[in-house]
């Protein structure tokens, strides 16, 4: 056993490097970087920037074949801007334009994705490969909160352990890719974008500016938007839904020579102000700092596309119930989570293999309190530490085989980890031991999986079958987790450091027919999942939250399956017009039968777009059946169907070599009352909601 | 000069050290009540007696006390005298003791260590006083001066003396935890009965119920508490009191005698918030 303090000690190598690249980079950004970061003690990385452009949902031809869908969010290409109905809405709604991704809502703002219907602690979230930790311990900062869609260039959706190669996960990963103008003979390109949206009065400014020449390039944008209550359908006002918020960030690169090149990024986001409707807290502050360095080298001897990053992000998160105005009892709640990491790949081809070795690892830092305040001024606040400051270290490698056989590819993928985590605090430690008296300040855990995938193409078909095994650690909460209250079950959790591993079996399969007019994909997976982490009532226990139900421990249940079934159409009625549609099931149950919380009912869409010269127009269409399958002890109760529609134009016009872009639409027409079964508490989502879109670029 | 220089810091050091070095040994050897604090002192018989406490003042609860005894006209401290000690209540129309340990020697040979539990303060018109009658190379003395026994500071309350459901009289108070943590802390009672106004005697094979509330959030309770069971060894009721989070707690008591009935205290309910025995403190 590896001793903790030799494990901290690692992590020095990083801090100073990253110091170094500090003040590289601080030559470049001083001015900015100083005032956006000045208060902040722990050292960071570098800076970078990324393009605001077009943005865009494109059904690539990858989402029928469904094992990774892609959605670009920023794309180069002029047109793909004109093809999205509301080119400057958050990366959440983007991403719950992907089939496999369903989005948990406690508010407008921060929507937790889910893949496969499996939600935070069973994915692995990366923004350019980057293992980023939410600092809220009710899930109310997901990191794809932390990024814009002016940072964004795809998101990259992986089901199951196709999403192994960033990290640890059951179901499956979402990369956020940042957008990099890259290297181009002497590019300058400003855009200016504008946005407001009806509903909610949401008034939205972003700025980019894009340099480059043959061996730099560096790209800065901003993005403010501002949003006050939105409306239910039927007028109804959705109190404690508004936001604030802002993103910055910088990107650059520097070649060193024609076989390295030197990159860094630098995010800074900060949402202020931010209500959930569905939960009895807001949000003062969420900001996120996350920077990166990266080098890399065409080749290695006999290995290609070295890639090595060196990175460290920090969350701040306050929660507090100020704004409202009738609470049993006035508490803060503010979290913190720090990580540092790296990653180091390269690939390498062999005859009929293509291999990819990369070896990473992370440090992560989660501290979360709690104070109250007794409505008897002369009493003492009541403190309590909800994440006892569990500091997790985990290193891997991953390596993975793409073996070539004629119109039939193999793919063979494992990772194994090492996982240490450590609780830091006495007083947290000391708390958990009420619980649990044997409990150790430090555990090891070691991970694994394997997958493998067998693809072939059969005339106009496309047939691939997978197999997969992997385990994960519980996450913070389910591991450490200290009276966490849930709003939905009404009930507070209590985390279970004797948890053992989650594990998950699955097998996936996907056909998918293409011809020049026609596509069409069927895609399935079922993931088994022995010792499936959730939380079960403890009778006897005393609910710390007033009016709370009861109180949960995460156990591991015998097992749990979770099936999923997709069919995606796409057709071309003629030049200009295009079909896609879509239509999912899907099933969650434990070894009792008893239904999973959070699994979708029949879900579809599908949207008509027109296309023709500068103009385009679009037609969408988005719904669920009733839900039938719901679990009342989860905290669910059954939800309606509903069906919305929405519309949407835009045009583009040549002023003298500049570009002015404009969209409206309308979401929600016909003002429809309605939530799904992944709105927490059953919140309504927006009624009719006009929207316009208005971008500027010049060069 | 410049050797000077180097001199300088080097003597400075070795008389700091020097001064530290013999300062230890005479605080080990002369002060074992160095963590302690004087709270009263009584002249009598040509001796000093002086009694210390962790407490700047006799509290009303359970009280661990110091004692040494000082040879005036030596300005020493006598080894191993023998003491016994009384303390008692001068009422407006009686007078009675409280519960207290016999007073020994403890690890320095100079200094006696007892407790005593007062279940109540002085004030203007009632007082305590407390008798000493100890013995010093066979000779015995008596010393005897009237002490101010106070409420806790907080205002909390870390002792009970009740009349239970046998019609006795009964002594309850909270020796540990003295700084209660979040944590699952060790809990140690003493339970006294009353036999007259003089004497009170160790309860043996009772059980005390813990119920630990924080009234200020819900009334919500913590887990893995234990019952307060009889420890012959001694003589006081342990257990483990959990504490999930800072603030005010109020533990709710039961108290149960052998044969199982309850002789004083009632069940935490929704509609009854706490029990008539308790302790309560904030930290």
């Amino acid at each position: 056993m590896i001793p903790i303090k030799d494990l901290k000690g690692f992590l020095c190598p990083f801090l100073r490097v990253s110091f170094q690249q500090k003040l590289y980079l601080t030559l470049f950004f001083s001015a900015l970087y100083l005032s956006s970061y000045g208060q902040e003690k722990k050292p960071n990385i570098c800076a970078a920037s990324c393009a605001m452009k077009c943005v865009e949902v494109c059904m690539d031809s990858t989402k029928i074949q469904r094992l990774s869908e892609v959605i670009v969010v920023a794309p180069k290409k002029k047109l793909t801007y004109q093809r999205q109905s509301k080119p400057l809405s958050s990366v959440d709604e983007y991403l719950e334009k992907a089939q496999q991704i369903t989005m948990i809502k406690r508010g407008a703002y921060a929507w937790e994705p889910n893949v496969n219907n499996m939600a935070t602690e069973r994915l692995s979230v990366t923004i350019d490969g980057m293992r980023i930790f939410a600092a809220c311990t009710d899930k109310m900062d997901p990191i794809t909160s932390y990024v814009d869609v002016s940072n964004l260039s795809k998101v990259t959706v992986s089901s199951g352990q196709e999403g192994s190669e960033q990290g640890n996960c059951v179901g499956g990963a979402i990369d956020l890719e940042l957008d990099k103008t890259g290297f181009k003979e002497d590019y300058l390109r400003v855009s200016i974008e504008d946005g407001f949206e009806s509903n909610n009065e949401q008034k939205i400014v972003g700025a980019d500016i894009n340099f480059s020449d043959e061996k730099f390039y560096v790209d800065a944008d901003i993005i403010y938007r501002d949003a006050e209550n939105y409306s239910a359908g039927g007028g109804e006002e959705v109190l404690y839904s508004q936001f604030t918020k802002y993103n910055l960030s910088f990107n650059g690169g520097l070649l060193l020579n024609e076989n390295s090149k030197l990159s860094a990024t630098f995010i800074f986001d900060e949402a202020r102000d931010v209500g959930y409707p569905a939960l009895p807290m807001d949000v003062s502050l969420a900001r996120g700092i996350i920077g990166s360095v990266a080098y890399e080298q065409v080749s290695l001897g006999p290995l290609t596309n070295w890639a090595t990053k060196l990175y460290a992000n920090s969350i701040t998160h306050i929660m507090d119930d100020s704004q409202r105005p009738d609470v049993p009892i006035r508490m803060d709640m503010p979290g913190w989570s720090d990580t540092y990491g790296f990653y180091s790949q390269a690939s390498l081809k062999k005859e009929k293999h293509q291999f990819l070795f990369k070896a990473d690892g992370f440090y992560n830092r989660s501290l979360a309190e709690m104070t109250m305040y007794p409505n008897d001024p002369s009493q003492s606040p009541m403190f309590m530490l909800t994440w006892p400051d569990v500091r997790t270290l985990n290193t891997g490698i991953y390596v993975e085989d793409n073996i070539a056989f004629g119109k039939a590819k193999l793919k063979l993928a494992t990772r194994l980890s090492y996982q240490n985590n450590f609780v830091a605090d006495d007083f947290g430690l000391n708390s958990l031991q009420i619980f649990y008296p044997e409990m150790e300040a430090s555990q090891n855990r070691f991970l694994s999986s394997v997958s493998l995938l067998y693809s072939k193409k059969v005339k106009s078909f496309d047939v691939s079958v997978g197999a997969s095994y992997a385990t994960r650690a519980p996450s913070v909460s389910e591991g450490f987790g200290f009276y966490l209250f849930n709003s939905s079950d009404n009930h507070d959790y209590i985390g279970n450091p004797e948890l053992n591993n989650e594990q998950a079996i699955e097998f996936n399969g996907a056909v998918s027919y293409k011809s020049k007019k026609l596509k069409i994909g069927v895609s399935g997976n079922v993931f088994r999942m022995p010792n499936y982490i959730i939380g079960e009532v403890e009778q006897g226990l005393s609910t710390m939250t007033i009016g709370a139900d009861g109180v949960k421990i995460y156990r591991n249940l015998n097992d749990a399956t979770i099936s999923n079934l997709y069919l995606n159409t796409e057709y071309k009625i003629n030049k200009h017009l295009k079909w896609n549609g879509g239509i999912s099931y899907h099933r969650g149950i434990d070894s009792d039968d008893r239904n999973l919380p959070f699994i979708s009912p029949v879900a579809y869409g599908g949207a008509l777009s027109y296309h023709k010269s500068t103009f385009t127009a679009g037609l969408e269409m988005q719904g669920a059946t009733k839900q039938v399958n719901f679990n009342p002890i989860f905290g669910e109760n059954q939800t309606d169907a509903y069906t919305v529609f929405g519309i949407s134009m835009g045009k583009t016009f040549l002023i003298s070599k500049n570009t002015f872009y404009v969209k409206a639409g309308v979401q929600n027409i016909f003002d429809t009352f309605y939530s799904t079964y992944a709105d927490w508490n059953n919140i309504p989502r927006i009624g009719r909601n006009i929207h316009f879109t208005l971008s500027y670029k010049i060069g | 000069m410049k050797t000077i220089k180097h001199i300088f810091p080097i003597l400075c050091l070795v008389l700091t050290l020097a001064s530290c070095s013999t300062e230890d040994d005479d605080l080990f050897e002369e002060n074992p009540v160095a963590d302690l604090l004087l709270v009263k002192s009584m002249t009598a018989n040509d001796h000093t007696i002086e009694i210390y406490s962790a407490d700047n003042q006799f509290t009303i609860g359970y009280n661990e006390l110091a004692v040494r005894i000082k040879d005036n006209t030596t300005d020493t401290y006598f080894d191993n005298p023998t003491i016994d000690w009384t303390p008692v209540m001068h009422m407006t129309s009686m007078m009675h003791s409280c519960p207290k340990s016999t007073i020994t020697n403890s690890e320095f040979p100079n200094v006696a260590k007892g407790f005593i539990i007062f279940q109540m303060p002085g004030n203007d018109t009632e007082y305590w006083d407390l008798k000493f009658n100890y013995e010093i190379n066979g000779v015995s003395y008596e010393a005897m001066d009237i002490i101010d026994v106070l409420p806790p500071a907080d205002g909390m309350k870390r002792v009970s003396s009740f009349m239970a459901t046998d019609g006795s009289r009964y002594v309850l108070a909270m020796v540990s935890p003295s700084n209660p943590d979040v944590m699952v802390n060790d809990f140690t009672a003493a339970l006294y009965k009353m036999e007259n106004m003089m004497t009170f005697t160790p309860v043996e094979n009772y059980t005390i119920t813990v119920d630990p509330r924080m009234p200020g959030m819900g009334n919500h309770s913590s887990p893995n508490n234990e019952d307060l069971t009889y420890n012959s060894a001694t003589q006081m009721y342990d257990g483990k009191l959990s504490l999930t989070m800072t603030g005010y707690w109020k533990v709710n008591l039961m108290l149960y005698n052998e044969s199982g009935d309850v002789l004083k205290g009632e069940t935490v309910t929704d509609t009854n918030p706490e029990s008539s025995l308790y302790f309560d403190f904030e930290f």
